[in-house]
């Protein structure tokens, strides 16, 4: 299991803390998050000061319960929200510091981001979604994009459907197309928002399958999910209650995973 | 701002290409219409012979409860879907005889979609999400998408919100950045499915007067709603059941 006080103060620290205990240094850390939401009905505070990090090569998963702050979690975790006081750090950049602006380079050059209800655009093929990143991306020729838009076609099974429109996907096979284009730009890990919340259990399982072959050839995931049967899949599970960590948990997975962890997370 | 100018969608096919025919005058032509979907339960007929005329500028509505075919209506004329039979015509263009590519390409500059759940990218700023659509659509030049894209949302009143994300907003105002997203291009149509139905009664409001202005400046509108009482406020409504049209009446 790693320790959840595994938390230095400069990045210096943290490296040779890594390099003393063994183990590499997180993708993603979180220290002291808060997230506190101001409304006419008074504040509620969603976090309440999140210590995290997730490290090379594992298949983190957050749960809780419905209002827990898993969510809130992952929107400061992608940049998609900022928190109220804390330290987010991704790929060893401060992303607590950073503009919309920059947090959205640092997002689309770190990151794939899965969401519940998939969020593909209804209007181009689901070839056309796979290849959208990339073209904001600019790292592949539209040859390189197309070909590795089919691979990732094919890795997710539903290479037969590229030139369909999304709607005439079943909500699996949508969620499979999110994930291909959430790996368009070979993030260095990939944020999964309750990626089986409309999905049915078997087709559930189905999708979870993937996130296991994508961890299995070395990539890292942080999923959140309230589903416990798709929690006891990761290789580290952590429990929000009331916006605090209760518990963590490794499987059997974890030693594994970490050590099979990629190269050059860094990006 | 993300820097959007797409290097894979610069179509060089232009849209008069794709003209083949006379229109006798409608903007929206639909003749004999069939829509028969193969599941593995059996097939099942969604749309069943559907005629449907739309002069440009008018305002239609189009009712009738849940399964009687509007949003297959909507998605034949958008091209999302194709018809089993039956033409579909639209500025002149036979919808059914196009390729996906021509399809794609056509959607992007001739039809503004605007749906129930927004379908905004959850990942790009307001500003952005009409960005890049009129990237797609390529109809105006790349540098004066930004202030094209400012005074859109302005005219839907969210230009104060120009560099949010969408999760930031409420529901009616991701909306209404959606219906800004719609005009990126200049479209001739714009078709709404539900677009009210995610919204409380205000929002639901807000959204709905911004159509009637965009009807009164001229723009052609196709609405799916199951609200009665909004589809009557267009100029003209249409009632579907059993994938047919069995009403049609002229408001006021």
């Amino acid at each position: 299991m790693i320790e959840q006080n595994f938390h230095s103060n400069t990045r210096e620290a943290r490296r040779k803390a890594a390099v003393r205990t063994g183990k590499p240094q997180p993708l993603i850390e979180l220290r002291n998050v808060v997230k506190t939401y101001n409304s006419l009905a008074g504040s509620i505070t969603a976090l309440h000061g999140i210590d995290l990090q997730v490290y090379p090569g594992e298949f983190l998963v957050v749960t809780g319960k419905s209002g827990s702050g898993k969510t809130t979690l992952v929107n400061m975790v992608t940049g998609l929200d900022r928190s109220t006081s804390g330290e987010i750090w991704v790929a060893g950049s401060p992303l607590h510091s950073f503009s919309t602006e920059k947090a959205a380079k640092l997002r689309g050059k770190t990151m794939g981001v899965v969401f519940q209800s998939f969020e593909l655009l209804p209007t181009l093929s689901v070839l056309q979604n796979v290849m959208l990143p990339m073209d904001f991306a600019r790292r592949y020729s539209l040859r390189e994009a197309r070909q590795r838009a089919m691979r990732l076609l094919e890795q997710v099974d539903i290479p037969e459907h590229a030139r369909k429109m999304p709607t005439a996907l079943s909500g699996g096979q949508q969620q499979r197309l999110a994930i291909a284009r959430a790996m368009a730009n070979d993030p260095a890990i990939l944020v999964a928002d309750e990626p089986t919340g409309s999905l049915d259990s078997a087709t559930a399982t189905a999708v979870v399958d993937i996130f296991e072959d994508l961890v299995r050839q070395g990539h890292t995931i942080l999923l959140v999910t309230h589903d416990k049967d798709v929690a006891k899949r990761g290789s580290r599970i952590v429990t929000l209650a009331d916006g605090e960590v209760i518990g963590v948990e490794s499987t059997a997975l974890s030693g594994d995973a970490v050590s099979k962890g990629r190269e050059g997370t860094n990006a | 701002m993300v820097k959007m100018t797409s290097r894979f969608y610069s179509n060089s096919l232009q849209t008069t290409d794709l003209k083949n025919g006379p229109t006798a005058g409608w903007l929206v032509d639909l003749q004999d219409v069939v829509k028969t979907y193969q599941g593995t339960a059996g097939t099942f007929t969604a749309l069943k012979g559907v005629d449907l005329q739309v002069e440009s500028g008018a305002f239609v509505s189009i009712i009738g409860k849940s399964g009687s075919g509007k949003s297959t209506l909507i998605n034949v004329i958008t091209g999302i879907d194709r018809p089993t039979s039956g033409e579909v015509i639209v500025d002149g263009v036979h919808i059914h005889a196009l390729n996906e590519e021509q399809i794609a390409v056509w959607r992007g500059r001739s039809i503004g979609v605007i749906f129930q759940f927004f379908q905004l990218l959850p990942t790009l700023t307001a500003v952005e999400n009409i960005l890049l659509a009129m990237d797609y659509g390529a109809q105006h030049p790349a540098a004066e998408r930004p202030e094209r894209a400012l005074h859109l949302l302005e005219l839907v009143g969210m230009v104060d919100q120009a560099h949010r994300l969408p999760n930031s907003l409420s529901g009616g105002q991701q909306q209404c950045v959606a219906i800004a997203r719609a005009m990126a291009n200049d479209p001739v149509l714009l078709t709404a499915d539900e677009p009210t139905g995610n919204l409380d009664s205000k929002s639901a409001e807000m959204v709905f007067h911004l159509f009637e202005n965009l009807a009164q400046a001229g723009k052609t509108i196709l609405m799916v709603t199951h609200d009665n009482e909004l589809a009557t406020r267009a100029q003209r409504t249409i009632r579907l059941a059993d994938g047919k049209i069995v009403d049609e009446f002229t408001n006021r």
